[in-house]
């Protein structure tokens, strides 16, 4: 390889370079220092030790953001996954308009978050929401969808797995379709019905697009934000308040910057175990 | 009759996804006492919330401020991560592999931990209410760099060194012979990194203040909950529909795209 063509290389990579120096290797090095910092930033930063985790450890309203955060996952992704395969076995089945479907069930991953959470605020109003009024029309208590401290999580959850259940409607259908034709006629020849042929054949080969659904929604649900910040702001009494609307009121409505940035550090660590966790034991499930 | 069975499902299924979007958008029509009910038709359809809308927020002005910002991004991250990609997966020189290594490591990190030092570093830069804070921070995208990576390995060594014989550079070779042969994955990168600027919101709400700067869901966000829209159902409606309607109609033309670049990924939008 001849000199130019090695400089042309560098050249070629030099913008990755400069832009991880500067927006990925500064801030992860930053954050560490203003972990140990006071910072309104506007006067100068104070040294405060291990004040700042002190402080975390006994802060009772972060704790029940991430609980919170973790209620939201544990409704949000079981129910995704049982409505996204649902809907994948239906499609991938011959039928008509199978584009059409698709491209509908799709439709709310393409559109912003702000739009679907002013939409299910409006359809989930006490009142004369659009839920409780077919409720109220059949017979059917009303609900306090995001009045009820107990309710409103699993309500904002719902609106979620609505709005991304598209994606994962298409990964099922991509790993439905990588599953061979001939284990189903083998298991036919040896006469197992519809429904041992879901649990012993399409069930267990499913299982890395179940895993990457899991890590995927999982990520995506420790970030939500807009929808509580939107719809509830963090109400009733706190429990719709996610990790990432408390960092974010503790950052930019406190002025709090040494202490969110602790949080922001404890809460990747969190993510991160959780995910490892995760993984660990949906691969050593037997299939 | 299963087949009956599986057709009503999957219309209920459709009535669910589309129906919400559908009665936005009658809702944004219909006067404000007509909005809670499930109708779709009102005899007196009138744009009286849109005018409601466009009275008390800059709105146009934050459409036209999405566009900018989201093409900028989508633009620079095309052309900066196939030269990245290219590099990867077509020359050899010193680090490579520590670079594809640093590359994978920095899209594990949560974007949590350096939401706020980044927010510093705006701050310090005096980027804070102006268009660099918008665009620079999103101009690279590991992703992308990894799809354009794997993509470009598929392309034959001959037809490059071919063209090195001819006396191309590097950056002709890139931008004259494999772009042209990468189209779909350019389109893929291109849509899934449009879409995540366009639909971003909480950096926005961090870095800018001054309203002529706000992206449009930022601006329907503040709309929303500082009370401007003094509670009007209407308004509300218009200014969610205002803000579907143009992803809406893109995503009518490109469905597949849009589809299968998701899909390529499992990431969100």
């Amino acid at each position: 390889m001849s000199l130019t063509k090695k400089r042309t290389a560098y050249l070629l990579v030099l913008p990755y370079v400069v832009y991880f120096v500067a927006f990925v290797g500064y801030p992860l090095c930053f954050s560490l220092i203003l972990m140990f910092h006071r910072w309104d930033i506007v006067t100068p930063m104070e040294w405060v030790g291990l004040k700042n985790f002190i402080r975390l450890a006994a802060d009772r309203l972060f704790f029940k953001s991430i609980g919170n955060t973790l209620i939201f996952l544990l409704i949000h992704i079981p129910l995704q996954i049982a409505v996204a395969l649902g809907l994948a076995l239906l499609l991938n089945s011959r039928i008509w308009f199978r584009g059409f479907f698709r491209a509908v069930f799709f439709m709310p991953v393409v559109v912003s978050g702000v739009v679907v959470t002013i939409l299910w605020q409006q359809m989930y109003a006490y009142d004369n929401g659009v839920f409780n009024g077919i409720l109220s029309a059949v017979g059917v208590p009303r609900v306090p969808w995001l009045v009820d401290p107990g309710v409103a999580m699993s309500s904002i959850a719902l609106m979620a797995t609505w709005k991304n259940v598209g994606i994962y409607i298409v990964l099922f259908l991509v790993g439905l379709q990588n599953i061979p034709r001939e284990l189903y006629e083998s298991a036919e020849i040896d006469g197992a019905t519809s429904a041992r042929q879901f649990f012993h054949v399409t069930f267990p080969l499913l299982n890395p697009t179940i895993i990457a659904i899991v890590v995927l929604s999982t990520i995506g649900g420790f970030s939500l934000f807009i929808e509580p910040y939107v719809m509830t702001g963090g109400g009733p009494m706190q429990s719709t308040l996610s990790a990432m609307l408390y960092i974010y009121n503790q950052a930019f409505y406190f002025n709090h910057m040494g202490y969110a940035a602790t949080l922001g550090f404890v809460f990747a660590l969190i993510i991160l175990g959780v995910v490892v966790l995760q993984r660990k034991f949906i691969e050593t499930e037997p299939t | 009759m299963t087949k009956t069975l599986k057709y009503l499902a999957l219309a209920i299924g459709a009535v669910v996804f589309a129906y919400p979007f559908v009665w936005m958008i009658a809702g944004s029509l219909k006067p404000e006492m007509e909005i809670p009910n499930l109708s779709l038709w009102s005899s007196n359809f009138s744009l009286t919330s849109y005018a409601h809308v466009f009275e008390r927020i800059p709105i146009s002005r934050a459409f036209l401020n999405s566009m900018f910002v989201s093409c900028s991004i989508t633009a620079l991250v095309v052309v900066l991560s196939s030269m990245v990609g290219y590099a990867l997966a077509k020359l050899n020189f010193f680090g490579k592999e520590a670079l594809y290594l640093l590359i994978m490591f920095t899209m594990m990190i949560p974007f949590q931990i350096t939401l706020i030092p980044q927010y510093v570093l705006m701050v310090k830069l005096q980027w804070t209410d102006t268009y660099l804070a918008l665009i620079v921070p999103s101009m690279m995208s590991g992703l992308g760099i990894i799809l354009f990576r794997q993509s470009f390995r598929g392309i034959p060594d001959a037809l490059i060194d071919a063209a090195r014989m001819d006396g191309c550079s590097e950056f002709t070779i890139l931008f004259r012979l494999i772009w042209p042969l990468s189209k779909p994955v350019i389109l893929t990168v291109a849509i899934l990194t449009f879409m995540a600027s366009w639909n971003d919101v909480l950096w926005p709400l961090i870095v800018i203040r001054d309203r002529s700067l706000m992206t449009m869901p930022q601006l329907v966000t503040i709309f929303v909950t500082g009370g401007e829209a003094e509670s009007q159902l209407g308004s509300l409606l218009a200014a969610a529909t205002l803000l579907a309607l143009p992803v809406i109609l893109a995503y009518s033309f490109f469905q597949r795209y849009f589809i299968e670049s998701m899909a390529s990924t499992g990431i969100k939008g």
